[in-house]
């Protein structure tokens, strides 16, 4: 377990810093002056000249480069041009809202989609089984953009149900949670289709299993062997397929967030694109990469701790 | 690349349009397969004869119609220019097919040939091959596309270049695996014991083999780009206005979203019809034709 | 008395081309406290009839005729809520594969705490139980051995498990499937001896299936050979092992390697293969392969009686 542990994080460390490696090659071949954008039209050359040598546009590519890189692994993401604030503390704000919202998403879709999966494996090409099929391929591909602004049109703005825009009033949990439900609805939906999709699968695989006849040659009853002896291992393997999805959910939460007006990184790096503050764009899209990076870590950890037998093997 | 397609076992028996009828109705023999058909033909067809089925312009601005309700005149009404949204809809189907087509071919094409090299070049490319596709992957799509629209602004080049960086990994990886399969078969080594080069071994051998499942694949990945090209265009990311893209009439309705929802209910309506038409319709392509690939999420 | 009678037992699946007969005309008696042993090559029938008995036939599979008595009540008419009562403490079962027969998330003491779901005892009960039967079939540290997950043990003690599980059930019949084709010779003599000697304790009737020939004579009152899904022979261990009067179950002593009296370079085996069960031949199953056929061999076979209790399905039986 320990050598596996090692490696992943091996891979992960690797893949961060080659994520970092193309996102300074952007940055650097970003057309135009960043100092000059950032100062403004009225700003002195002496002016842009001084932001210059702050932001160390005046080193060569190299030593940009290794400052950029010695900067994001200690987590030093620079400053960010409008308010001079750190880059790192801006990001580090707004990610909390970013990640109630994908948490959100997760245990809705989680709840619906392993009892669906079960239910559809368990009638295996019964009209459950189709139905359910039939849904999943559909929340699956429409796109959760679009889910969002009709989940804000149908129960926020006609039906008046659920509040439509920001996080809630902070120090009420209350409000904050009915402001998450269409959202996390939103970012959620397709989810259902995936993990009900996989734990299927999972579930056929695992009930055609001989143990699984051992459990019914001994008239254990067959919600039990269901529940507790099939579940058990059909689960685990949708948590990765989890751990994969997190780039996807957080692509999704960037809309909802713009959708319904909510603080959160995805927010934090579309107003930062359209002020053009991309010390800022950058920091959020590395600690975001770095998140999904250190998601897909421990989803990995996570189903080898779960399965004895890999905690046994490693 | 259609060249190369025209090598698979079994082409040329029958003319090409003889083929396609016959896995046509293959597809509509299943339920949902029918639905996809139906639901892709009516884009296609709303796209190709957009000028023919509406007599609005879709980019005249007409300040008097501005904000009407759905009415026989205007099937979907009108937005916040008073343009005619049927109109814009099935010219933003133009939009959006079209970048599907370009994206994914130029994706297709890129997909194949780093697969190939991975697949039948020296072990440590392979290796570097492998790491940088699982990096590339490792961005989620929409920062992905953020980072990219900081670097071409906001225009259709930088959603084909989202598109692109989004699919390429997923292609190479496949033609990767099957490339190091087929390398090891015993008809490649046929070929190469009479003589036959490495050039002339991946294109009669390697691609044909390959190009067919990759095909059902990127079927499968268009909703997907339809999805990216709208979300980009919602975001003000994509093409520019007045353009009519399904995402930035989405847009539009959404600014207005409180008094009048048919604009934002114009603007989603095609993007689901069309990704369920696609994803239903590339779904039962893959179960009909190639089960294997399910198992690839 | 008898424990379980097969009368007549038919089975068939229903598949894409066709219905498939796995199983025809099939008759066997369990006597109490007895053991019967079915031997025939794989592919004979042997597992559909085990699930036949247990009613777990696959969802395409139907008993069409016959019968399968166990203790008076006809199990093909049972409800399957009545079925289910009976697996476990009517009906027990060792599977084959003992790597794959236990739950590999759930510790062993949670599936057997499990399968006493039925019993009004507490779980610390339960549990000391469990310990208990452990123990009988000489598991080291029984207690420790709850808390531990199957992929823990070596085949040969997960098989032991699985034997202490079944027989904690204290079922008037014990089904044995191949229990000892995995496991290497030493551990096959040891588990035997083992299955015997706690058979003997609980008093059950014992169906034990094997296609190794020597556990077989060395554990079985009576044998069952079975071919293509139908039995040719049945009798008890003496009769069938030193007088075979089918042909197929006399060519199958001769390819048995314990019981050749010199170490042969190659194996004899016999020529041709087992008939498609789609295309099952009018006359006798094994006619194809039959080194003895003759024309009459083309007419339906019936079951001839040679001695009390022994029976072959082949019409050179009374001759020889």
């Amino acid at each position: 377990m320990l050598i596996y542990a090692v490696k992943r994080l091996g891979l992960a460390v690797v893949i961060v810093s080659l994520a970092m490696l193309l996102l300074f090659s952007m940055i650097y071949l970003i057309p135009g002056d960043p100092a000059a954008v950032a100062l403004g039209p009225r700003a002195t050359e002496a002016m842009r000249e001084a932001l210059r040598v702050k932001m160390g546009l005046d080193q060569p590519v190299w030593v940009q480069f290794w400052n950029f890189f010695r900067g994001a692994w200690t987590g030093d993401l620079g400053r960010e041009v409008l308010s001079d604030r750190p880059v790192a503390r801006v990001v580090m704000e707004q990610l909390p809202h970013t990640l109630a919202l994908i948490a959100g998403g997760i245990t809705w879709s989680v709840a619906l989609g392993i009892p669906l999966g079960c239910w559809a494996a368990v009638n295996r090409g019964g009209w459950s089984d189709r139905i359910v099929g039939v849904l999943s391929v559909a929340v699956i591909a429409v796109p959760s953009f679009v889910v969002a602004i009709y989940a804000l049109l149908v129960f926020a703005v006609t039906l008046r149900w659920l509040p439509a825009i920001g996080a809630g009033p902070p120090g009420d949990p209350g409000a904050q949670l009915l402001h998450l439900i269409l959202p996390s609805l939103a970012v959620g939906l397709g989810w259902v289709g995936y993990i009900a999709r996989m734990v299927r699968a999972s579930m056929l695989e695992v009930l055609e299993e001989q143990h699984i006849r051992t459990a019914r040659a001994f008239g254990l009853p067959e919600r039990r062997i269901i529940f507790r002896y099939a579940l058990a291992i059909a689960v685990p393997p949708t948590v990765t397929l989890l751990g994969v999805g997190i780039g996807q959910m957080l692509s999704s939460a960037v809309f909802a967030e713009i959708v319904f007006a909510r603080p959160g990184v995805g927010k934090l790096v579309y107003d930062s694109i359209l002020t053009r503050n991309y010390p800022l764009v950058t920091g959020a899209v590395m600690v975001t990469t770095v998140l999904f990076v250190l998601i897909n870590l421990a989803a990995d950890l996570v189903v080898g701790a779960l399965d004895p037998r890999v905690r046994g093997r490693l | 690349m259609s060249a190369a397609g025209s090598d698979l076992p079994g082409a040329g028996r029958l003319p090409t349009s003889a083929r396609l009828l016959r896995s046509v109705r293959r597809v509509a023999r299943e339920p949902l397969g029918a639905l996809g058909l139906v639901l892709v033909a009516a884009m296609i067809g709303g796209a190709v004869f957009a000028d023919i089925l509406t007599a609005f312009e879709p980019n005249r601005i007409s300040p008097r119609d501005r904000f009407l309700g759905p009415s026989f005149g205007h099937l979907l009404g009108t937005d916040q220019l008073g343009r005619d949204l049927f109109s814009r809809v099935l010219h933003g189907g133009r939009i959006a097919l079209s970048v599907a087509l370009l994206s994914t071919a130029v994706s297709l094409a890129i997909g194949v040939a780093l697969g190939l090299v991975a697949g039948y070049g020296p072990r440590w490319l392979d290796n570097l091959m492998l790491l940088l596709f699982d990096s590339i992957k490792s961005f989620p799509t929409v920062m992905l596309a953020l980072a990219l629209v900081t670097l071409f602004g906001p225009s259709l080049t930088a959603v084909v270049v989202v598109v692109v960086l989004v699919n390429v990994p997923g292609y190479a990886r496949i033609v990767r695996t099957r490339t190091l399969s087929i390398k090891e078969s015993e008809f490649v080594d046929a070929a190469r014991s009479m003589g036959a080069g490495t050039a002339r071994i991946l294109r009669t051998h390697v691609t044909p083999n390959v190009i067919g499942p990759l095909l059902i694949l990127a079927s499968m990945d268009i909703p997907v780009v339809i999805a990216i090209e709208a979300g980009m265009s919602f975001l003000g990311l994509g093409v520019r206005p007045p353009t009519p893209s399904w995402g930035a009439i989405l847009n539009d309705g959404f600014a207005a979203i409180r008094d009048t929802p048919w604009i934002a209910v114009a603007g989603g309506l095609p993007i689901i019809l069309t990704t369920l038409g696609f994803t239903f319709l590339g779904e039962t392509l893959r179960d009909v034709f190639d089960p294997r690939l399910k198992g690839r999420g | 008395m008898t424990v379980l009678a097969i009368k007549g037992l038919n089975v068939s699946f229903s598949t894409g081309d066709g219905d498939l007969r796995a199983l025809r005309d099939v008759s066997l008696e369990v006597p109490a406290r007895g053991i019967v042993g079915v031997v025939g090559e794989s592919g004979c029938g042997k597992s559909t009839l085990i699930n036949a008995v247990l009613g777990l036939l696959a969802d395409n599979g139907r008993v069409d005729g016959g019968s399968i008595l166990f203790e008076g009540r006809d199990l093909t008419r049972l409800a399957p809520a009545e079925m289910r009562a009976l697996r476990g403490p009517g009906i027990a079962t060792v599977f084959q594969d003992p790597m794959g027969a236990l739950n590999p998330v759930l510790s062993i003491g949670r599936q057997m705490r499990d399968i006493q779901y039925r019993s009004p005892l507490g779980r610390s009960e339960k549990d000391a139980r469990s310990a208990e039967f452990l123990r009988r079939v000489r598991i080291p540290d029984a207690e420790a051995a709850l808390a531990r997950h199957p992929h823990e043990f070596s085949g040969g003690m997960k098989q032991r498990v699985a034997i202490a599980m079944a027989l904690m059930m204290e079922p008037s019949l014990l089904i044995a499937d191949e229990p000892t084709t995995a496991l290497d010779a030493t551990l096959e003599v040891a588990t035997i001896d083992l299955l015997k000697e706690l058979q003997e304790q609980i008093g059950c009737s014992v169906l034990f299936i094997s296609h190794h020939l020597g556990v077989v004579a060395e554990l079985c009152d009576d044998v069952v050979v079975m071919y293509a899904g139908e039995v040719v022979e049945r009798g008890s261990a003496r009769q069938v092992f030193n007088t075979p009067r089918h042909p197929y179950s006399a060519l199958l002593l001769e390819c048995d390697p314990a019981r050749r009296p010199e170490r042969a370079r190659r194996l004899p085996t016999i020529p041709g293969s087992v008939p498609d069960p789609r295309r099952r031949p009018e006359g006798c199953v094994f006619a194809g392969r039959c080194p003895r056929r003759v024309d009459a061999c083309r007419a339906p076979q019936g079951e001839r009686a040679m001695e009390p209790g022994h029976m072959a399905r082949c019409h050179l039986a009374e001759a020889g």
